[in-house]
């Protein structure tokens, strides 16, 4: 009988497991009907940004209640393959998609929305701070030609500097990044044995130095190691105070890493970016022009596919290039110049709604 | 009364000692239960086909994605040591390599000292001392891998370079294992802290299946005027032989899977190299650094197959691992038998 009793509350207990179960189920799909009143945006890609568009969308929400937008800093990479398989609103890169990737996409607009740099931090023996460096000098270093802090490429570019004679050792980044492709940019630019040997993209094959992962890991590398040389972000050099190299310019000027001599870059280009928007600004030629700079972008289809959602995105973006460019700088990010926000600006009239008419 | 369907026995059973026992209709449904405990067989049933499933879903998923990368670079691909994204060129040899040697010494440095320290916290250790010892030797396991790379980064780092390596180099600098430049990054590095990671698993594992040997045993070595250390080497340790090595092929398979301790501390340079003290790459690590940036289809197609690799190491790693043990258990039973012949004589 003890038996027979014990089943009884067994079953008892299974049918009031399947009761909530149920009841579950329909709280859900209640909860999940209702709320469709307000238009929500979904964008995914680089990380770099992502402080500054996280900021932006909080700005947003405070000045236009309706629109809810979401950014998943999920990698360029992963930005532009989402944004072309229509699974996001839009998507965000550092570096701009080719020819053939927008084909893929059936047309994409590339809106920059600021301006990164990559600087060259450095932990060596006797120099706190105050090393110059040129174009030459970090090529040869990155090809493992320059061998030694005293070698005379250096030695040239630092007179008053104590060099020590030890090996240098240069650290790069592991994980495939907007940084590394800026960066690369540049010295392909300015290098022909970078650009015949390890050529540019998010990730190289590399002819030597360390690979630590993120801005981070290479931080931590410099700082720990004496002698060593590794490129981060410019807003995460600035975060944490790391000693950064003057780099010898175009216009053979040793131009500090700033947020302003960043923009600078970008003004430098005024005549030369094209419409389209999708330039590589290293190795700028103004006086006070920082080299290794580059755009970040923000990613649309040029046909929406939901016209209450195209207008959202749309105004989204004009907000990001006139109000939001003030929250730039207060996160370390260089602003752009006003030339290329007014081309930024007649892009965003080309977008249009589902049957090809334009959104304003 | 087990095959109570295949031949109706005349009295009912009061009641079936389990499930298993009752009778079955042609689709295996128990028959003669309540329909709260059917669904309950089928909800438990899905779930042991879920892990049957999961493992031949994902290899599908990953055999259709690394399609590219097979149909381009066929067989070439597991030897070749190139990896240059820009010229579309992949070989997954260094990672390969890395992976297995950087696994294989973690187990080397670690085994002994998980054995160790297993022994000693079931034979040895005060009894005081036995529950904190194997909670704390727990809590290592429980630590998040980011947690150790970070510890690796500013701890262990900078202590493999300014005295471990250097001194390595002193005194064995004559092995082409322990040249070169001293960074601290590297294969040693990577070995180090998976060995550190390992430990926990193996150790405690092993020092259940220690306890686990029935107290007759050690009782009767003792009585024959063992030793310690005798009654430890000739009565427990051949008894839990082949749990033991389940615990080493536990910590084997964490040891190759480990992604970001190993990312942290390995230095990420895709070059097979005799030294210790080289930077080196691993499989897990490559995707791991790569796949989020990857825009060309035959990068992201390469790191598919490099995964699906991973999948067969593991694989084969661990197969091999089981017929160890297999083959210590058979010769465990050989043994056992040819006592038994030898006291029924």
């Amino acid at each position: 009988m003890s038996y027979l009793a014990r089943y009884a509350r067994f079953n008892q207990n299974i049918r009031f497991a399947l009761i909530l179960i149920t009841m579950f189920v329909f709280a859900a799909c209640a909860s999940g009907g209702d709320g469709g009143q307000s238009t929500s945006l979904t964008g995914a890609g680089a990380t770099f940004p992502y402080p500054l568009y996280t900021k932006w969308i909080a700005e947003y929400a405070k000045l236009s209640p309706g629109i809810a937008i979401n950014y998943q800093s999920i990698g360029s990479g992963g930005g532009i393959r989402q944004l072309t398989e229509r699974t996001v609103d839009f998507g965000a890169s550092d570096a701009p998609m080719s020819d053939e990737q927008i084909e893929k996409a059936q047309g994409v607009i590339h809106i920059p929305t600021c301006i990164g740099a990559v600087v060259l931090a450095y932990n060596v023996e006797g120099v706190s701070t105050g090393l110059n460096l040129s174009a030459d000098a970090i090529a040869g270093i990155y090809l493992g030609e320059i061998k030694q802090w005293d070698d005379p490429k250096i030695k040239t570019l630092n007179p008053d500097l104590a060099l020590p004679a030890k090996p240098i050792s240069s650290v790069h980044r592991s994980d495939g990044s907007g940084t590394t492709k800026i960066f690369l940019d540049y010295l392909s630019a300015v290098s022909p044995a970078w650009a015949k040997g390890p050529g540019s993209g998010t990730s190289v094959s590399w002819p030597g130095g360390l690979g630590a992962k993120g801005n981070e890991g290479v931080a931590a590398q410099v700082k720990s190691q004496p002698n060593t040389i590794g490129y981060i972000e410019l807003a995460y050099a600035v975060q944490n105070r790391m000693s950064v190299a003057k780099l010898q310019n175009k216009a053979g000027k040793m131009v500090e890493p700033t947020l302003q001599s960043t923009t600078d870059s970008a003004r430098a280009f005024a005549g030369k970016i094209p419409d389209d928007l999708r330039v590589s600004i290293v190795n700028a030629d103004g006086e006070t022009a920082y080299p290794i700079a580059g755009f970040t972008y923000i990613l649309l289809r040029t046909r929406q596919d939901n016209e209450a959602k195209g207008k959202a995105l749309v105004a989204f973006l004009r907000y990001a290039l006139t109000q939001g460019q003030s929250h730039a700088g207060e996160l370390h990010y260089a602003s752009l110049p006003a030339e290329v926000i007014e081309k930024a600006q007649k892009r965003l009239d080309l977008v249009t709604g589902p049957s090809g008419v334009k959104l304003q | 009364m087990k095959t109570a369907a295949n031949a109706p026995s005349t009295v009912d059973p009061p009641a079936p000692a389990s499930f298993a026992e009752k009778g079955r209709d042609k689709w295996g449904a128990l028959q003669g239960v309540h329909w709260g405990d059917k669904i309950f067989h089928y909800t438990t049933g899905t779930f042991a086909i879920l892990v049957l499933a999961l493992p031949l879903l994902m290899m599908v998923m990953l055999i259709a994605a690394s399609r590219l990368s097979i149909t381009n670079f066929g067989p070439a691909f597991l030897v070749d040591t190139q990896w240059d994204p820009v010229r579309e060129e992949f070989g997954a040899l260094p990672f390969i390599f890395g992976t297995v040697v950087s696994s294989l010494l973690a187990l080397l440095l670690a085994v002994p000292v998980s054995l160790g320290l297993a022994i000693f916290l079931s034979e040895l250790c005060p009894k005081k001392l036995r529950k904190p010892l194997g909670f704390f030797s727990e809590l290592l396991a429980a630590i998040p891998s980011v947690v150790y790379g970070f510890w690796g980064i500013f701890v262990m780092l900078p202590w493999l370079r300014d005295s471990v390596q250097p001194a390595l180099a002193r005194w064995f600098g004559f092995l082409p294992i322990f040249q070169g430049q001293a960074l601290g990054f590297g294969m040693l590095a990577a070995a180090m802290i998976l060995a550190i990671m390992i430990v926990p698993t193996i150790a405690s594992i092993s020092r259940d299946v220690l306890r686990a040997v029935p107290d007759t045993e050690r009782e009767a070595a003792i009585a024959l005027g063992a030793t310690p250390w005798e009654t430890i080497r000739h009565a427990v340790l051949p008894m839990a032989k082949s749990g033991i090595l389940g615990a080493v092929i536990l910590g084997l398979n964490r040891a190759l899977g480990e992604t970001m301790a190993v990312t942290m501390v390995i230095g990420n340079r895709p070059k097979i190299s005799a030294s210790l003290f080289d930077p080196s790459h691993s499989m897990a690590s490559v995707i791991a650094n790569e796949l989020i940036e990857a825009e060309k289809d035959i990068h992201v197609s390469s790191l598919s197959q490099i995964a699906l690799l991973l999948f067969g190491v593991a694989l084969v790693m661990n197969l091999g691992a089981r017929w160890l043990v297999s083959g210590v258990k058979r010769r465990a039973a050989k043994i056992t038998a040819s006592v038994k012949l030898e006291t029924s004589k």
